[in-house]
Parts: C-alpha cells; sequence; structure tokens
C-alpha cells in the first residue's frame, strides 16, 4: 500500500464513491482507492495513508477499518468514535439529550414489559426504531399497546442482542417530509427536503427532494447535533414539529446524489476539499 | 466495451474500468458485485444486511 495523500476506503461502490474519486481529481488531491476486502492493518505499523476518507456501507466494516487506521496514526473521516454514535440510534438520542440538541422524546427498555410501559408514558402512537439500521429499514408505528406488543414479539426473536433493546420514540406529525441538513466540518452546506406520502421520507424509500433554503435556526440546529456526535461529514435528519425542529438522526456515511442538482452545492467537491484540508494538519 | 459471460449471465462492460465493489445487473437481470479484477470474478451480490446504511 502506498502511503500517500487521501485513501477513499470504501466497500460498496456507489454513485457516491465515484462522485468523490471524480472531485479528488478535480481538485488535484492526491489520492488512492481502496476497497475494504484489500486491507490487512497491524495496528500501529505499517506505511499508511495520512488521511483515510472512510466509505463503508456496513457500519461494522467501517468502524473497524477506521479503528485500525486511526490506531496507526491516520486521520480518519469519520473517526470512528462519530461512527459509533451515529451508528447507534440510542447513542445518537443520548448524545443530543446530553447536548441539549431539540430532538423527539426517546426511550429506551430492554424488556417488552418495560417498552410497553414507556410507550405509555410516549403516548400513542409510538415510533419503534432497530438501534442499528439506516434507509428506513425495520421503522415501524404501532397506533396502540397491542400492535406495539406485537411488533416488540416479532422484533425479539430475530435473534441478535441489538434486537432485545427496544428503541421507541414518539410519533412526530410532520408536513408530509423532513428535513436532510449537509455538515461538511464546520459548515452546513445545503439542506433538502424529503418529500413524501409515507410517514417514513426517505430518499431510499422513495421521498423527493427539493433544495430547502438554509435559516439561521437550521444552521445552528445543524451544527449543534454535528458537535454532538463530536463532527465530521455528517447528515442531520430533522422534522419540523410543533414545538419547533427536532433532529431524529445524524448519519455517519451520508448519500448525496440526488442531493446536489437539486441543492446547486458541489457536494462531493465539499468533502474532497475538507479532507484534503486535512492533510495540511499531518503535513 | 466488450461482452463477458458470468455464470449469472452476460454482462456488456470495460474491464479496464471495473472497480471492486461495483454492482452490476446482467442480461438475465442478476445482481452481481465485482470480486475481483485479475482475473475478473463475479459473484451475485450479497442481501442488504443490517448494518448496512449511510
Amino acid at each position: 500500500m502506498t502511503a500517500a495523500g487521501v485513501a477513499l476506503v470504501y466497500d460498496r461502490l456507489r454513485e457516491e464513491e465515484r462522485l468523490l474519486m471524480a472531485a479528488f481529481e478535480r481538485l488535484g488531491v492526491p489520492h488512492q482507492v481502496i476497497h475494504a476486502s484489500q486491507v490487512s492493518l497491524e495496528l500501529g505499523r505499517g506505511d499508511l495513508p495520512p488521511v483515510v476518507l472512510q466509505r463503508c456501507t456496513s457500519q461494522w466494516r467501517g468502524q473497524s477499518l477506521a479503528h485500525a487506521y486511526q490506531a496507526a496514526g491516520s486521520v480518519v473521516l469519520n473517526r470512528p468514535e462519530v461512527v459509533a454514535v451515529c451508528g447507534d440510534k440510542l447513542a445518537t438520542s443520548a448524545a443530543l439529550v446530553r447536548y441539549g440538541v431539540p430532538t423527539p422524546r426517546t426511550a429506551v427498555a430492554v424488556d417488552r414489559q418495560a417498552a410497553l410501559e414507556a410507550a405509555a408514558g410516549l403516548g400513542y402512537p409510538v415510533v419503534l426504531k432497530p438501534i442499528i439500521g439506516s434507509w428506513g429499514r425495520m421503522v415501524a408505528q404501532a397506533r396502540d399497546a397491542a400492535e406495539l406488543e406485537a411488533l416488540l414479539e416479532y422484533k425479539e426473536v430475530l435473534g441478535g442482542p441489538e434486537h432485545k433493546v427496544h428503541y421507541l420514540q414518539e410519533y412526530v406529525e410532520k408536513p408530509g417530509r423532513d428535513i436532510r441538513l449537509f455538515v461538511v466540518g464546520s459548515d452546513v452546506i445545503c439542506g433538502i427536503y424529503r418529500t413524501s406520502e409515507h410517514w417514513i421520507t426517505n430518499t431510499a424509500r422513495g421521498a423527493v427532494a427539493t433544495n430547502c433554503p438554509l435559516t439561521d435556526e437550521l444552521v445552528h440546529l445543524g451544527l449543534a447535533a454535528a458537535e454532538a456526535v463530536s463532527g465530521g461529514i455528517l447528515a442531520v435528519d430533522v422534522v419540523e414539529s410543533a414545538r419547533g425542529p427536532l433532529v431524529v438522526e445524524v448519519n455517519h456515511t451520508m448519500e448525496f446524489r440526488n442531493s446536489i442538482t437539486t441543492t446547486g452545492v458541489d457536494i462531493p467537491g465539499r468533502i474532497a476539499a475538507y479532507t484534503a484540508s486535512r492533510l495540511e494538519l499531518v503535513a | 466495451m466488450q461482452t463477458v459471460e458470468t455464470e449469472f449471465g452476460r454482462l456488456d462492460v470495460n474491464p479496464a474500468d471495473l472497480m471492486l465493489g461495483e454492482l452490476l445487473v446482467t442480461d438475465e437481470g442478476a445482481e452481481v458485485e465485482v470480486v475481483g479484477l485479475d482475473p475478473l470474478r463475479f459473484e451475485l451480490a450479497p442481501e442488504e444486511a443490517e448494518d448496512w446504511g449511510e
């Protein structure tokens, strides 16, 4: 492995990774592209790239490699600590609450009966989410205790320790859309509305993206959420509620292919430039 | 561009442009992943795992 410039580490080659490669080319940033399967590292040893842009689709894979590169002295974006918080919805909620970032009321329980009691405290309907996962997968709404009990039972038989943890949120009535804010370092570079007739407004599930003009309130919220999870290159998802905008999650390997034309912002270029700026720090 | 035969169907690709981890769809509708470049090797793309996401 040649240790020069930025290493873009990935597992599934999405449009985003291609756009990032093109951005590095365009900006003249020395870079190499490394498939995760090609990486084997002895911690703390080796001729490693000074800066790593970690873009793995698999959270465990990405987090593991981020740890290894960071242990060896590479500057990693996003840092493994950030991946750990953003990849775990409960950890994200805990960080947001700890930092005073507005977020939906959230409860956790590791027992079915306790989860039902927690839901009663939140008030129905409630939203049940897996603590690990993305793209709106396995997110369910329970309108009453009977529905929730059935969902909990299904979840518990899925196996895996993560499914024994029940993460519940209040259902937030939103205006048929949510907001995604793109944060790169200390800047909120743009935002999109994600509009859908479905209550899960995720573009991976067919939501339509349109430009969301940035307001001071949104910029402040996006930066606060990013700071709560220790910063980096992040997508902050926000719902508009009767009590103001609430941060629902923060994504650490954001997808942006549908947001470049929509916002008019060169998102891969901004990410590449920010990543390259880390090279100056380690030079 | 050349036609590459795989056990899951044919692909019209430029082998020099392929990258590991790239996902392609064959003429038989199978989604395959590039798992080797020299020699070229393809496997059926894995189903989405629980920890996949953004």
